[in-house]
Order: structure tokens, then sequence, then C-alpha cells
């Protein structure tokens, strides 16, 4: 129960948001953040998002990766 | 998909691999990991082929499903025994034993219980059965937690009278300090999980690097997340400077979500909490704050949280020492003869995070 999937934000309505992943689709609870905007990646559990991901911090990751010798 | 594929990139795994395998040769590493979806990850990817066999990597008490006690089990189906109650639960609890049956039992009998994906739902079957009490399984690690305190205060917005919550929610950072302490275990370093975290931050695991010298590491799911995080453990115990690192940060920063930790704290207060195979851990566990007690199932109905009973009858079963990290699936005499995913004996057999349903789906 605590898979977290990273989903797009499609549409806002006030305190919810139809994210997208692939072909699902669900509406989701987005009262937990601040200044969330359409195209924004955010980890959705149990009908709500918990979190948005951040693009730079995960480039920045994967950059680390590359660079292991 | 963005976030996902660029993170299972089969080439950078081996890189990292090479690099583990490089280094591990003269360190043995017991690492744990406590999330159901890092248990899932880890043998669904066949990320155990990466590692050399010195690093032994363990799966503690992960699953929110699993550590729940038989006797709030009991509670909950003694309630659903009641024509004038709806149970309403995430879908995994159903099959939980208690300490006679389960509720998806209970509800073959013809007791009301129904299966949410979010706990806001219990607000509209409340709305939609105003004779009826619906009481909501609140049960989970910090990633539910403030999902449920939204919709406690979501219902005491709406005035429902209707509506209560039976809390024994679990929370990490005492369990990992049960686990630090057990000498049995002897683990080396903890990759932590990355949703609990999204939500609490890094900062709580501190005490674990500071006063027990064990390193820990937020991880993401993904494999090259994983393998990533126990690099960065490797590296720690190489330098013997055990701390907290951040792999997960695109979804984990050091305070975590702050409105997330407001609506926690202003809707629950620590408890002590009773974690089946591990048993009772003082401020492991969330109650409603007496603002909230015209909505707590325990005031409501008259029973205690939960009781002390550890659970497991059998002395086959070995759900308490696989809950511990003491032992693997495969020791168990039960596992995949009598106890499987569609004849679950014991609890970590029967949610999709239970380290022995992982192991029969993917072992």
């Amino acid at each position: 129960m605590c898979l977290g999937i990273p989903m797009k934000i499609e549409k806002i309505q006030g305190e919810f948001a139809q994210v997208q992943s692939g072909s699902l689709k669900r509406q989701v609870n987005i009262q937990m953040l601040s200044s969330i905007k359409l195209g924004d990646y955010v980890i959705v559990h149990a009908g709500f998002a918990i979190e948005k991901l951040n693009s730079q911090k995960a480039k920045e990751t994967l950059k680390i990766i590359h660079e292991i010798r | 998909m963005k976030y996902v594929d660029e993170f299972r990139n089969k080439n950078l795994a081996n890189k990292i691999s090479q690099k583990i395998h490089s280094l591990a040769h003269s360190e043995s590493l017991r690492i744990m990991e406590v999330c159901g979806s890092h248990t899932q990850s880890f043998h669904r990817f066949g990320l155990g082929k990466l590692l050399p066999p010195s690093i032994k990597f363990i799966s503690g008490p992960g699953c929110p499903v699993c550590v729940s006690s038989p006797g709030y089990i009991d509670a909950a189906i003694a309630l659903a025994q009641d024509k004038n109650n709806i149970i309403l639960s995430f879908g995994d609890m159903l099959r939980v034993p208690g300490s006679k049956s389960t509720l998806e039992m209970a509800r073959v009998a013809g007791a009301q219980v129904g299966v949410v994906y979010s706990a806001l739902e219990a607000i509209s079957v409340a709305f939609q059965n105003p004779k009826k009490k619906v009481i909501f399984l609140a049960v989970g690690f910090e990633t539910t937690v403030p999902t449920v305190g939204l919709t406690v205060l979501d219902a005491k917005r709406k005035g429902l009278r209707n509506i209560f919550f039976y809390c024994a929610f679990k929370l990490i950072p005492p369990a990992l300090e049960y686990l630090a302490k057990d000498c049995d275990l002897n683990i080396s370093g903890f990759l932590l999980p990355g949703h609990v975290s999204a939500i609490i931050g890094t900062k709580p695991y501190a005490f674990i690097a500071k006063r027990y010298k064990i390193g820990c590491c937020v991880a993401g799911f993904e494999p090259l997340d994983m393998l990533e995080g126990i690099y960065f453990l490797l590296q720690q115990r190489i330098k013997k400077r055990p701390k907290v690192e951040n792999q997960y940060n695109r979804a984990v920063r050091s305070l975590g979500n702050l409105k997330a930790k407001k609506i926690i704290s202003s809707v629950f207060e620590p408890t002590v909490a009773n974690w089946r195979g591990l048993g009772s851990i003082a401020q492991s566990g969330l109650r409603l704050r007496k603002e909230f007690s015209r909505l707590d199932a325990v005031r409501e109905f008259g029973f205690k949280a939960e009781n002390k009973s550890s659970g497991i009858k059998d002395t086959r079963c070995r759900c308490r020492e696989v809950i511990r990290g003491i032992e693997e699936p495969r020791d168990c005499l039960l596992f995949k003869k009598i106890c499987s995913p569609e004849h679950p004996y014991g609890p970590c057999m029967i949610s999709s995070e239970g380290t022995c349903n992982v192991y029969y789906r993917y072992c």
C-alpha cells in the first residue's frame, strides 16, 4: 500500500487534480502540496499527491551515477 | 515514463554493481530495508544478483498490513459483527488474520466490510449511510498518516457524526531504533524508505547514525536508486563514517513535507503501538488528539486501542522472525507448501508488499 507512482498533473480543479501515468488516470487530492502547476510530476499515494518531483535533483542524481568510476 | 525509465538503465546498473563488487571484497555488510516497495523492487528486478555475496540484503518490518496486530483485527471484526456498523479499510487488511478469523471471513458471513483506495472515500460512505456508523481502519506508516489526517479534518469540518477512525498507525524511526538495538540482527546499514521520508524528511533518522553508529541512506524505488543507496552505505562503512544520506532527493527534502507534517501534528499525537512480530514499542504509533475525540473509534466503542498478543499461534509460522529480518521466508516450513498468496497462513504472505509474498512471486 506504500506504492508511490510518479504521475503528471494534467488538470487542476481546486483541491483536486487529474494525474496521468501511461494509460492510468486518477483524480488526486493536492492539498498537501504548494505551488503545483500543470506538467509537474507528483508522487501519488492512496489518492493524495504527497510530494512534487524535482527535475533538477533527478538530473543531478543521474549525473552522479554516470560519474561513478 | 519520466522518472522511471532513466532509473532502470541496465548499463548504469551494471556499472554501479561493478563498483560495489570492487569495494566490497573486504567488507561484509548487513543492509536492512524497512519498506515493502523496496522489498518488491529488489526481488522484481533481481538486484540480489548484482550484489557480491558479502552483502546481505534483509527485509525488515516494511509492510504496514503485515505488522498490524491480531488484537486490532479482532476488535475490527467485533465491530463488523454489529449490523449498524460499516467497516472500511485498505484492501490488503481484509485477509490479515486475527486470533480466530479475518475481516474477509466476516464479510462473507454478512458483515458490512468495504475496501477503499483513499481515506477520503469514507466521507462519502458516511454521507450516504446516515443511519450507520462508518469505521475507518486507519493503518499505515507516515506516508499514509497525513492522508487520513486530512480526512479527519474534513469529517470535523463537515460535522459528520457517524464516522470514526480506528487508529493503528506505525512510525518508522522508533522501529529502526528497536532493530538497531537488536544484537542478533547486527545491522550495518539501513536503506531508508523513500516515501515515508518524503513526509518526515531525513532529520528524524540522525540519531540512528549518531547513537548506534549505523549508516543510513534514503533511497528511491527504481533499480539505480537502490543500487546507488547500497553503494553510499558501503562507502560510509569503508570510511567508518555513519551518517544519513539522501539518494532520493528528487522527492525527499531534508525537512520533509512541511504541510503534511503540520497536518499530522495537528490531528494526531504519539502513543505506544503494538507491532505484530515485534511487540509494543513506545511512541511508535499515533492516536487522535483530544480535539478529535468525538471521531475516535476507541472512545466511541470503548475498547482498548490494541492488545499485546503477538498473534502468531502456530510455531511453524516464521513471520515473526521474517518481520525482524532474522530469517528468510524459505526458512519457514509452511512457505510454498501450506502458505501461499491464495491461501496465506501468516501476515507476511498477504500483502503484495509482504516479504513472503514477494519471495513467493520472484524468488
